[in-house]
């Protein structure tokens, strides 16, 4: 058995032990926890590399056999997710430990490691009550990281938001319990065969339990109407950890994506694909929330969290087709949206750190520090988010409306798209025009820039650009890629007979 | 009266008031209807490995009817995380009613300060 698949998950969770155990000297955590992340971008390359293959590896801890131990599941997906995941910690930390985020309190790198635990645990586990765990461990952490730095503001926002999360986990529970309940397992392979094996009879009860299990993820992936929480949370909290965030109701999305083809796939019989008659409505209207909340900002921080949520809707509605094509499309536009919200937000965070007066409020303000250098950014930030080109979410949008074409809901799909993308715009060309182009010409004398700015912060955000641009020079093999996670998922057969071996996959 | 109905009507008992307290306007109840919840699934966990009476938890000979072991495990887990749940949110709220000067979820000041529960 190879151990390299639980290194994402015990790497991590040693890192954070160790910046709790040396955390007064701040240099050191910051060293270390920059050497975790590195050493997990590694780890998550070394597997990703053995994904690409097709094989799915199985790590079954404490070497209990499929159906009664917890089993960690490497495949496609699961190694796209990790890796994306360990690009956006490193770049995000970078830009913490830069900008000195990590020294406003105490505990920034252990709850930092402890949210990538709980996310690289949730994309690795096979098991569905080991997700609900791993979800707690990255909300715990995402609660401490949420309130870092403090302030009236951020703990108001942040009750809300661990209060929501809480009643979120109850639901997961409650669905848990009944879909174990009426199939008696919580392996989700093995949740697959006996899902498929229904007496009709069950059959309402098992939906039930797989819609409320489903509703979690939704609340966690910001659908509409479970997507209130999320300007508030994301506009309080440090734009850093906000940017980490992005990866957050990713996570809503992938686990929405893992329990659907596997659980609820074409075998399912009468459960077949039961999200999704209300996740394509739901997704439209997300997508119109998100970018009509982005034109009516007053901040940018605000801004990029309706950004978030408009292009988890753009990704979701493409995951909602449930149809190979559009969800090879979806995968593609998965990395790119997580980079683009995380970019909107560290731009977000060098605007403010320059502006004390006005902080990241869209109003004209005299020149700061480095306007051209942000400016740009700002501007690349929002073609990518908007997915115009040359940036990877106009090859992203594109391949989703190709896909949808054949649907029969494509006429409400294409016009939401490409309204939204046209309603983005000028939001954003909005916000960057008073921002950038007025305040350079705007008359008040030029304020000193504050202690401790400096030019180097727009590296991480540089970084982020030059993985977009990455993603359109590669997307030939990038969308090649998306094609066989596609195919992995869509043929759920091969996942289960891996977890639970030939013999006894029915 | 059956154990079937007993512990229904208690988790249905205890969910309706959970849900009831998480709806107020303040930290303290919404806390409570939290734990109440939490409570509730506890209880309802436990009822998805079915109710069952007398009967060994994983093997004993001569038996063929088990109690199902698992739900135990699993509620040992929810109860432990609910637990520091609680804890936590207990704290926070406390924080934000000493930081705010206010005890209302969505952070707006009350009306009149000595108008009591609103």
């Amino acid at each position: 058995m190879n151990h390299l698949i639980v290194a994402p998950v015990v790497l991590p969770a040693i890192i954070a032990a160790l910046t709790l155990l040396l955390r007064w000297r701040r240099w050191f955590g910051a060293a270390i926890s920059l050497v975790g992340c590195a050493a997990l971008l590694l780890i998550a390359s070394a597997l990703f590399a053995r994904a690409c293959s097709g094989a799915i590896s199985v790590y079954a801890l404490g070497q209990w056999p499929a159906p009664f131990g917890i089993v960690l599941v490497l495949d496609r997906l699961s190694a796209l997710m990790l890796l994306l995941t360990s690009i956006l910690a490193i770049i995000v930390l970078c830009h913490a430990v830069v900008t000195r985020l990590d020294r406003k309190g105490w505990h920034f790198h252990p709850l930092f490691q402890f949210l990538l635990v709980g996310l690289n645990g949730a994309f690795l586990t096979g098991d569905l009550f080991n997700l609900f765990v791993f979800f707690e461990v990255l909300l715990i952490a995402s609660y401490g990281l949420m309130l870092h730095g403090q302030g009236a503001r951020r703990l108001k926002a942040g009750v809300q938001y661990v209060v929501i999360n809480l009643v979120g986990s109850t639901l997961f529970l409650i669905g848990i319990g009944v879909l174990y309940g009426v199939t008696g397992t919580l392996n989700m392979a093995h949740m697959a065969g006996r899902i498929a094996g229904l007496p009709a009879g069950d059959q309402g009860l098992a939906g039930a339990g797989g819609l409320l299990v489903a509703t979690v993820f939704a609340l966690k992936a910001a659908l509409l109407p479970l997507h209130l929480w999320l300007p508030r949370t994301y506009a309080d909290t440090s734009p850093a950890v906000a940017a980490l965030f992005a990866i957050m109701t990713k996570v809503g999305a992938y686990a929405l994506i893992r329990v659907t083809t596997l659980v609820f796939g074409a075998d399912a019989g009468g459960l077949a694909w039961l999200p999704a008659r209300w996740m394509l409505p739901a997704s439209l209207a997300t997508l119109s929330a998100g970018f009509v909340g982005l034109l009516s900002a007053r901040g940018l921080r605000e801004q990029a969290a309706f950004g978030l949520i408009g292009s988890t809707g753009t990704l979701l509605v493409a995951v909602s087709l449930f149809e190979p094509r559009a969800m090879a499309a979806a995968l593609y536009y998965l990395p790119h949206t997580t980079l683009a919200g995380a970019l909107l937000f560290l731009v977000a965070d060098l605007v403010a750190r320059r502006r004390p007066d006005y902080g990241d409020a869209i109003t004209i303000g005299p020149r700061f520090a480095n306007i051209e250098g942000i400016s740009a950014l700002y501007m690349l930030a929002a073609i990518a988010l908007a997915g115009m080109p040359p940036l990877s979410g106009f090859i992203g949008k594109l391949l989703i409306l190709e896909a949808a074409t054949a649907h029969p809901a494509a006429g409400w799909i294409w016009a939401t798209i490409l309204g939204t993308t046209l309603i983005a715009i000028v939001g954003l060309a909005r916000a960057g025009s008073t921002l950038f182009w007025k305040s350079s010409t705007c008359a008040e004398a030029v304020r000193p820039t504050p202690a401790g700015v400096e030019i180097k912060e727009l590296l991480p955000s540089i970084a982020l650009v030059i993985l977009m641009a990455t993603l359109v020079v590669g997307a030939g093999p990038v969308t090649a890629f998306c094609d066989g996670v596609s195919a992995q998922l869509f043929a759920p057969r091969t996942y289960i007979e891996a977890v639970l071996g030939t013999s006894v996959a029915r | 009266m059956s154990l079937e109905f007993l512990v229904a009507s208690t988790i249905g008992v205890l969910v309706a008031a959970g849900i009831y307290l998480c709806l107020r306007g303040r930290t303290f109840p919404v806390v409570l209807g939290l734990a109440m919840l939490s409570y509730a699934i506890n209880l309802f966990l436990f009822a998805m490995g079915r109710l069952v009476v007398d009967r060994p938890p994983i093997y004993e000979k001569g038996l063929s009817e088990h109690a199902d072991p698992l739900p135990q495990a699993l509620v040992l887990t929810a109860i432990v995380i609910s637990f520091g749940m609680t804890a936590l949110v207990v704290v926070l709220s406390l924080r934000t009613y000493l930081e705010t000067g206010t005890d209302q979820v969505d952070g707006l000041a009350d009306q009149e300060p000595d108008e009591g529960e609103a």
